[in-house]
């Protein structure tokens, strides 16, 4: 219980970031932290007590695996993770050499 | 479990770092530390196939952070700017989504009972029946690549669109008017 709820309080730090900051890179930092978190607890929900990775023993009888369907499913969602991070960060560069800074508030001053 | 507790303080305290720290270098690599801490915990957790694809996949990312901070500039110069009234709202809509946030979670936590829960049926197929179904010894392999393939073409669809997004976005001359 106290694992799930300390990746809860990685993705608030995440949140933290994103709705207060008004630095571009760290608005990208914390959408990453919220990924992180949000991968963390599936890997946690899918684990059990003295599991063994999903990958088959030589002998079956009396093993105890980890679920392999959210490992299955997070592995997705990591990769895609990379491409929404990398996708961002070429659009702050983008911005950045329109606008000469990192500054959400000089975005607000571009009106078309 | 006392190493995962440890390991979760740890990703927070670097979390915290890395969005509070002035120096952008310095928050991308706190950000990194979590990322390998992340790895970390998935080999505790007892999937060796998610570490290894976090550890690639968190290189990567720091690469790239690092590179869009090595053509710009790596000072934050938001950080100690005097708060005005519109910066008060962000924080109290902070607060809001944190409270919904907060809510919402102690909710499905409360149904979740982690690490004792039975597996569903659908694993525990994929658990006994998957070396004679797919002929894979990595069940996570077998679902990834043959019960739910479909998923990880719809993964690699994203990824396509991404670097065609980056490639289009990036492009140094613009079209002609």
């Amino acid at each position: 219980m106290i694992i799930l709820v300390a990746s809860l309080i990685l993705f608030l730090v995440g949140l933290y970031a994103i709705i207060t900051k008004r630095n571009m890179i760290k608005v990208a930092v914390g959408f990453s932290l919220m990924e992180y978190s949000v991968n963390f607890l599936f890997a946690i929900v899918g684990f059990r007590p003295g599991a063994l990775p999903p990958i088959l023993q030589a002998v079956e009888a009396g093993k105890v695996y980890s679920d392999p369907l959210p490992q299955a499913l997070v592995l997705t969602a990591i990769v895609i993770g990379l491409g929404v991070t990398a996708f961002m960060l070429s659009l702050i560069l983008r911005l950045y050499n329109r606008i000469g800074s990192f500054d959400l508030e000089e975005i607000q001053r571009l009106k078309g | 479990m006392l190493e995962l507790i440890v390991l979760l303080i740890f990703m927070i305290a670097a979390g915290i770092v890395a969005v509070e720290i002035k120096d952008l270098l310095a928050s991308v690599i706190a950000l990194g530390a979590v990322g390998f801490a992340v790895a970390i915990g998935f080999i505790m957790l007892a999937a060796p196939d998610l570490a290894i694809v976090q550890i690639v996949i968190e290189v990567l990312s720091v690469v790239f952070f690092v590179a869009v901070i090595l053509k710009t500039t790596h000072v934050d110069s938001t950080l100690g700017r005097p708060y005005k009234g519109g910066d008060i709202f962000t924080f109290v809509v902070f607060g809001m989504f944190a409270l919904a946030f907060v809510y919402f979670g102690v909710r499905l936590l409360a149904g979740l009972a982690p690490m004792s829960r039975e597996l569903g049926q659908v694993a525990s197929h994929y658990l006994t029946q998957g070396l004679a179904e797919t002929g894979a010894v990595n069940r996570v392999t077998s679902v990834v690549l043959d019960y739910r393939a479909l998923d990880t073409l719809g993964e690699a669809t994203v990824l396509f669109t991404a670097v065609i997004g980056v490639l289009a976005v990036l492009r140094l001359e613009g079209r002609k008017k």
